[in-house]
């Protein structure tokens, strides 16, 4: 967008940049082919008119459809006499643990209780990763040894939540690649498990930044086996940009509702639309 | 869901009755398909521009334009343009003359490197080293539980003198590793490190400090077969850091089309030198040039 005028090469440059955020071809084409019809509507001229017009039209295509002062909010609160209950789902290594660590952070400064299920049975110190977490942020870890059914963990967490009068359960759920359909079974038992004492409220679907088109692939196989409620962008702070989470919240209707910005207890932020996409657009 | 490279460029040429010269229509044409199968594949954009250009030129030779159909002929262009890039000068591990041989492990969070350094354990034993594995992430929660667990399962011993989350100096957890290897006699170190942004620069320096610190004979540079455009500045920015020798691609056991294989190894030259498929210790393979030119082409 460094040019004066706007040739071809002008418009592949847009359509580029949009692609280098991992858009996917499909996307940045319709939206470089919006812009171009925009800018001929609007008779925008110079690079600053165009690209605050693209600006508006990638925060047209990220918040289209939500509405940005409700739909992103996290369900966590108790209701009833039973606590809400959060379970993280995804991919192997996005940052569902690292995630439920910083929920539980962010619940517990506000004043909440916070139960942490242990259901990643299967991954080598998984348990140990998350208890690491949970003593980091004040909130109690449900656990069973290796190998235990990841169902009786996530049972038996939420029992426990509900007989401590705890706010909110946050599952943790091992990876799985969304092919293998044993695994992606055995989700769908654990949340199954989970409804016979309590309502989910959340489910939290995970997505590494880093990860291309993919992750679409990824999100409609979670979203049809335990019906995702919520995406958390992570690892943010990187080069990566995340933008497949475009294409993911048109396809399944659900918003972006947490970003990870990195390692530490403090790095989970609200998704907001604009600088997310600043970041993509760049200076 | 993707329409494959062949279908694509059938129906570009479906036009073309007669043979003859491709026109120049013809060929941009046949260079947009490309661009669109590659860019789906998560080829990294730059490297999608260098490598079309490159077939364009064998495109517009004879071969294409005097073949009975134009669009396999293509295909099978790009797909030994692909094997080419992907496989050019395969090796093995090189080993040092004398040993310990030292392999240390680097990418980014989540990559696979624990996992991977039990696997690479595990296939070592198996043909008659004595690995020890070494505990130098000292950052991630329990990190070095894993690869105690890791190592338990591969039936090798962990060298894990710190405990880590947060305490213990990864650069001398593996000088005093190759120290120790001497010492009990094994023939390979295999040093696990702590997953880091390229644009880190303090990790980065850290990755650097126990690189100057053990000399490896290999650095393999771990990176997920899912990722994306970011590949290229990943790749480079590894390469510019703490560099690297050779590439693992890991979790192709999902369905990713794995184009981030062709950016690394065309923004680094560094050749992919295994694969990792799955969880298990067993899920290891040589990495297999002409498969992921498949996989990437969809084919
Ligand atoms: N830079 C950065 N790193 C992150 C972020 N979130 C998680 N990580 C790191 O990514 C790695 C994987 O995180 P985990 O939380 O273990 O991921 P997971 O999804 O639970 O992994 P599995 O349970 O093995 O599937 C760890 O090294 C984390 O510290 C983030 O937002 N930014
Ligand atoms: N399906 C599949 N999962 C894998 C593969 N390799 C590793 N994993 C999983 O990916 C997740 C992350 O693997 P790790 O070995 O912990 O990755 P890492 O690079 O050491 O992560 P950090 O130390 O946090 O940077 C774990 O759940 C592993 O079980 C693979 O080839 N296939
Ligand atoms: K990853
Ligand atoms: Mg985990
Ligand atoms: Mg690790």
């Amino acid at each position: 967008l460094s040019r004066d005028t706007l040739d071809e090469d002008a418009w592949d440059e847009i359509e580029d940049t949009l692609i280098s955020a991992d858009i996917g071809v499909a996307v940045a084409r319709e939206i470089t082919e919006a812009l171009r019809t925009r800018v001929q509507v609007m008779g925008a001229r110079t690079p600053e008119e165009v690209r605050a017009l693209l600006r508006e039209e990638l925060l047209r295509q990220v918040t289209n459809g939500f509405d940005e002062k409700t739909d992103r909010r996290l369900r966590t609160a108790r209701h009833g006499d039973r606590p809400a209950v959060v379970m993280v789902v995804g991919v192997n290594g996005t940052g569902k643990t690292t995630t439920c660590g910083k929920l539980a952070r962010v619940l517990v400064g506000d004043g909440n209780t916070v139960l942490l299920g242990a259901a990643d049975t299967f991954r080598a110190a998984a348990a140990d990763q998350l208890e690491t977490w949970g003593k980091r942020v004040g909130a109690e870890v449900v656990r069973k040894g290796e190998g235990a059914d990841p169902g009786s963990v996530a049972f038996d967490a939420v029992r426990q939540g509900i007989e401590g009068k705890v706010d909110t359960v946050i599952i943790d759920t091992a990876g799985r690649l969304h092919t293998k359909t044993g695994l992606m079974d055995e989700l769908g038992k654990v949340k199954r498990v989970v409804e016979k004492q309590a309502t989910v409220d959340e489910v939290l679907l995970v997505l590494d930044a880093t990860t291309g088109q993919n992750g679409m692939q990824q999100a409609r196989v979670f979203a049809e086996v335990v019906n995702v409620t919520g995406i958390v962008l992570t690892k943010l702070d990187g080069t990566a940009k995340g933008g497949i989470v475009i294409a993911v919240q048109r396809e399944l209707g659900v918003p972006v509702k947490l970003v990870g910005l990195g390692e530490g207890p403090d790095d989970l932020a609200p998704f907001e639309a604009e600088p997310f996409v600043d970041a993509i657009i760049g200076e | 869901m993707f329409e494959t490279l062949s279908d694509r460029l059938t129906s570009v040429f479906s036009s073309l009755r007669s043979k003859g010269r491709l026109s120049e229509a013809d060929i941009n044409a046949t260079a947009r398909e490309i661009r669109i199968a590659l860019l789906e594949a998560d080829v990294a954009l730059p490297v999608v521009k260098d490598f079309i250009a490159h077939v364009k030129e064998r495109a517009l030779g004879a071969e294409v334009s005097q073949a009975l159909n134009p669009a396999q002929q293509v295909v099978k262009i790009v797909n030994e343009e692909l094997i080419e890039i992907l496989g050019g000068e395969t090796r093995r591990l090189r080993f040092a003359k004398t040993p310990p041989t030292v392999i240390m492990l680097a990418g980014l969070q989540g990559a696979g490197k624990t996992t991977l350094a039990g696997k690479l354990a595990y296939w070592l034993k198996g043909q008659g080293h004595t690995p020890l594995l070494v505990a130098a992430d000292l950052q991630r929660p329990n990190a070095v539980q894993q690869l105690q667990v890791m190592g338990e399962r591969a039936g090798v011993p962990v060298f894990a003198p710190e405990p880590g989350n947060g305490v213990g100096d990864p650069v001398q957890v593996a000088r005093r590793s190759v120290e120790e290897a001497r010492r009990a006699q094994h023939d390979v170190v295999i040093i696990d490190t702590a997953g880091r942004l390229g644009v880190d620069a303090e990790m980065m320096q850290q990755a650097i400090d126990i690189r100057d610190a053990v000399s490896p004979d290999e650095i393999l540079f771990v990176v997920d077969a899912m990722v994306g455009q970011d590949a290229v500045n990943t790749a480079q920015a590894f390469m510019d850091g703490v560099g690297f020798d050779g590439v693992v691609l890991t979790k192709l056991d999902g369905d990713a089309r794995g184009g981030a294989a062709l950016s690394v190894r065309h923004i680094t030259g560094r050749p992919i030198m295994f694969a990792s498929t799955g969880e298990k210790l067993e899920d290891f393979d040589l990495f297999h040039p002409d498969r992921m030119a498949g996989r990437i082409l969809d084919m």
